[in-house]
């Protein structure tokens, strides 16, 4: 869907650079073109983890012949949705020359050189880096950075229109130069042709056709590598790391909760990956209001990176699955589940809000409105994980199993957490609600003084909540621990 | 504080039933450990032996039926009576991001023992099933057989009265396997009772002294491991009182000449 969507816009955008003039229809091209290539070529790197069913390794143990399995591969990406989809896209860059079909026609021959190199070059790449990103950590390391892309796009697609207008006059060279390069070049001929330079073009096709004999042979040779050796297992060698966290914290169960919590958050990617979003989130808000020049808006960072925070631990105990058993049968009491948990979170997640809530204050310049922010984004969060050890100790969500690929698809269940979280986040608000309205009433007032109203009230009444929260959240772990491993063991 | 009769047995499951939707899988067990045995379970997959051992550890609500653990019910006294039994499970996952030693130390914290005590019996454990040296790599990293043994040292660092152990040999080397047994016998001798639930017959026919033979959540025979298996060997008395045994040379095709 998402694919079609673009295909038609960029059908569209070609056939009115068709009207303009030859020159930047040629720029146009080259500059798409080579971006398709590159896109191609890298991005399944960060992304690889994400299908795995042609991956070299996989595939190694297969007495396949090399040739067919290049061919397989090869066919496998030009049929496949991103496949398709660059084909038409690239055939379509013919539709810019429609009035003249000679060179329509060369387009055409072009494009598909131009969409093959795309896929040659992508599983190439692939196969050549199977050894250093087959490994655990790799794997892992890349779940978590994929999303960092991912959480830009918006920022980024702003920028690159930004880009496009300040600097539309260095275009034209920009794509001469990478008319040259092997990304570059296969998509510069049929421009080359219209702006009267044939033996430029033929030069660029030479470039651009070399470039797809060469990566198919780098592939073919790559691919050989691959599968004779599958990837070796994770290294064994046992680095010297003693007790961690478990030294640091007391030694009752709840300190021994909270070192474990600890551990995992630095450990497991699936935590990462919750984590992830804390830089990007001011990143972000700082773009959107740096681009409309009042910054005020930045004071939104402290709540947002509150609520994140507060309901990180939601489905924490879902992100155990049946380790959880652990806990069951060595009796740890419900509370002492939950206060471990509250206080691993608590350890960077209330210094980090205070940081960044004083931080957008100061940035944005708004000092008068600190204590009250402070208020707001401190209630958020001490509520939110009050909340969240209410609902953990009830509910296992259907999340990513321990070393599992995040984005396999999961069956069922993620519109019910989907569906819950909305629902907490409501409550949330709902509970927050004194202190956010007595600081946003302090603000509008200029009154100050209700901002120190505020942030008291919000340390008490989100204490208050928390206490609540992990004495009924405890107690239900207590009374209903099977039922809850139960729920995970068909989850697993 | 219950008391705990001297001469209870050292679990007594009685009319122990559990229903998964239409499958009755555990269907009015009922079983008794003799304190200082070495209880061996047997059964084919899907008997329900892992369901009945977890109702009786208390992981797993009955739907009737009910355990107790020298003389202590076990659903109305969970904490002691978990404080009494030591626990390795089949089919559920470690907290494999933490260290071998990590892994042991939690366990023994969160049974609320004294931290030094803790890193003392660790130190031993990991002596013990020869883990010295992988203490520091994360149990994901770690072996099948590997994570077996630190499965057990967990169960074992809060020093129980009664061990239940589902599968505790499974891909266990040899020398490892026998670096076990050692070690639970000299736990019976001193007074321990051990509950092994285990395919290996013959395994369970030297290690355990008494034997229990479960298939289709119902127990088929139980006692002492010579009167179960009379004449014949323990595994030839099990397939015949399972059933199930097909006598053929495989397909066709598969043959060589």
């Amino acid at each position: 869907m998402y694919g079609l969507a673009m295909l038609l816009l960029a059908v569209v955008g070609l056939l009115f650079l068709s009207a303009a003039s030859a020159d930047l229809g040629r720029t146009v091209t080259v500059l798409g073109g080579a971006v398709l290539v590159l896109g191609w070529t890298f991005l399944p790197l960060l992304s690889s983890g994400i299908d795995e069913t042609v991956e070299p390794s996989k595939l190694a143990t297969f007495p396949i012949p090399v040739r067919t399995l290049l061919l397989a591969l090869a066919i496998s990406g030009v049929l496949g949705v991103p496949g398709i989809i660059t084909t038409l896209a690239a055939l379509a860059t013919s539709l810019v020359w429609w009035y003249t079909p000679a060179i329509a026609v060369v387009a055409v021959i072009c494009a598909i050189i131009g969409a093959l190199t795309c896929i040659v070059s992508s599983r190439m790449l692939t196969a050549l880096t199977v050894r250093v990103s087959s490994g655990r950590r790799a794997r892992e390391a890349k779940t978590v950075l994929v999303l960092i892309p991912l959480l830009l796009l918006g920022p980024a697609i702003l920028a690159v229109a930004t880009l496009f207008r300040e600097f539309r006059s260095l275009l034209p060279i920009i794509s001469d130069v990478t008319a040259w390069t092997p990304f570059g070049a296969i998509w510069a001929v049929p421009g080359d042709l219209a702006t009267g330079r044939p033996g430029l073009a033929a030069l660029h096709a030479l470039v651009g056709i070399a470039t797809l004999v060469a990566s198919t042979a780098v592939w073919r040779w790559a691919l050989d590598r691959a599968l004779e050796r599958p990837a070796a297992s994770t290294a064994t060698r046992g680095a010297r790391r003693g007790l961690g966290w478990f030294a640091v914290f007391s030694g009752t169960p709840t300190g021994a909760v909270a070192a474990r919590s600890l551990t995992y958050w630095a450990r497991d990617p699936r935590y990462a990956q919750s984590l992830i979003s804390v830089p990007l989130v001011p990143a972000i808000v700082f773009f959107y209001t740096g681009a409309s020049g009042d910054l005020s808006g930045l004071l939104l960072v402290g709540p947002i990176v509150a609520v994140l925070l507060g309901m990180s631990i939601y489905t924490d105990v879902s992100y155990d699955n049946t380790a959880f058993s652990l806990h069951l049968q060595t009796a740890v009491s419900g509370r002492a589940d939950r206060w471990g948990r509250v206080i691993a979170v608590s350890v960077f997640a209330v210094p980090t809000t205070i940081i960044l809530t004083v931080a957008s204050v100061w940035i944005s310049d708004s000092g008068d409105r600190l204590v009250g922010m402070l208020g707001i984004s401190l209630g958020l969060l001490i509520t939110g994980l009050a909340l969240s050890s209410l609902v953990s100790g009830r509910f296992a969500f259907s999340v990513p199993a321990p070393g599992e690929n995040p984005f396999k698809a999961r069956p069922g269940g993620g519109f019910t957490l989907m569906l819950s979280m909305f629902a907490s986040w409501t409550a949330l608000a709902v509970l927050a609600l004194p202190e956010m309205v007595i600081a946003l009433v302090g603000f509008a007032t200029f009154n100050e003084a209700l901002g120190w109203v505020a942030l008291a009230v919000a340390l008490v009444l989100s204490s208050v909540f928390l206490i609540i929260g992990v004495r009924v959240g405890g107690r239900m772990l207590d009374t209903r621990g099977p039922e809850l491993l139960a729920q995970l063991q068909r989850q697993k | 504080m219950p008391e705990i009769s001297p001469s209870a047995s050292a679990l007594e499951i009685t009319g122990l039933t559990k229903r998964f939707g239409e499958k009755l899988a555990v269907d009015s067990v009922a079983l008794t450990v003799p304190r200082g045995s070495f209880f061996g379970l047997v059964g084919p997959n899907g008997a329900g032996k892992t369901t009945t051992l977890s109702m009786a550890t208390g992981l797993l609500r009955p739907d009737a039926g009910s355990v107790s653990v020298h003389g202590l019910d076990v659903w109305s006294n969970l904490v002691e009576a978990k404080r009494r039994i030591g626990v390795l499970s089949d089919g559920v996952r470690l907290f494999d991001r933490l260290t071998g030693l990590q892994l042991i130390t939690y366990a023994g914290l969160l049974s609320g023992m004294e931290r030094s005590v803790v890193a003392e019996r660790a130190a031993d454990l990991l002596d013990l099933f020869d883990l010295d040296s992988m203490s520091g790599t994360l149990v994901v990293d770690y072996s099948a057989g590997m994570t077996k043994k630190v499965a057990l040292a967990c169960a074992l660092i809060h020093a129980p009265q009664l061990l239940v152990l589902d599968e505790p040999f499974e891909s266990v080397d040899p020398v490892s396997g026998a670096n076990i047994r050692d070690i639970l016998h000299g736990f019976v001798e001193s007074g321990g009772t051990v509950i092994v639930s285990s395919h290996a017959m013959d395994l369970v026919q030297r290690m355990c002294d008494h034997v229990a033979v479960i298939a289709e959540g119902r127990v088929l025979a139980s006692g002492t491991t010579d009167e179960v298996r009379g004449s014949s060997t323990l595994e030839d008395r099990f397939v015949e009182l399972v059933g199930g045994r097909r006598h053929g040379k495989g397909p066709e095709w598969l043959r060589i000449s």
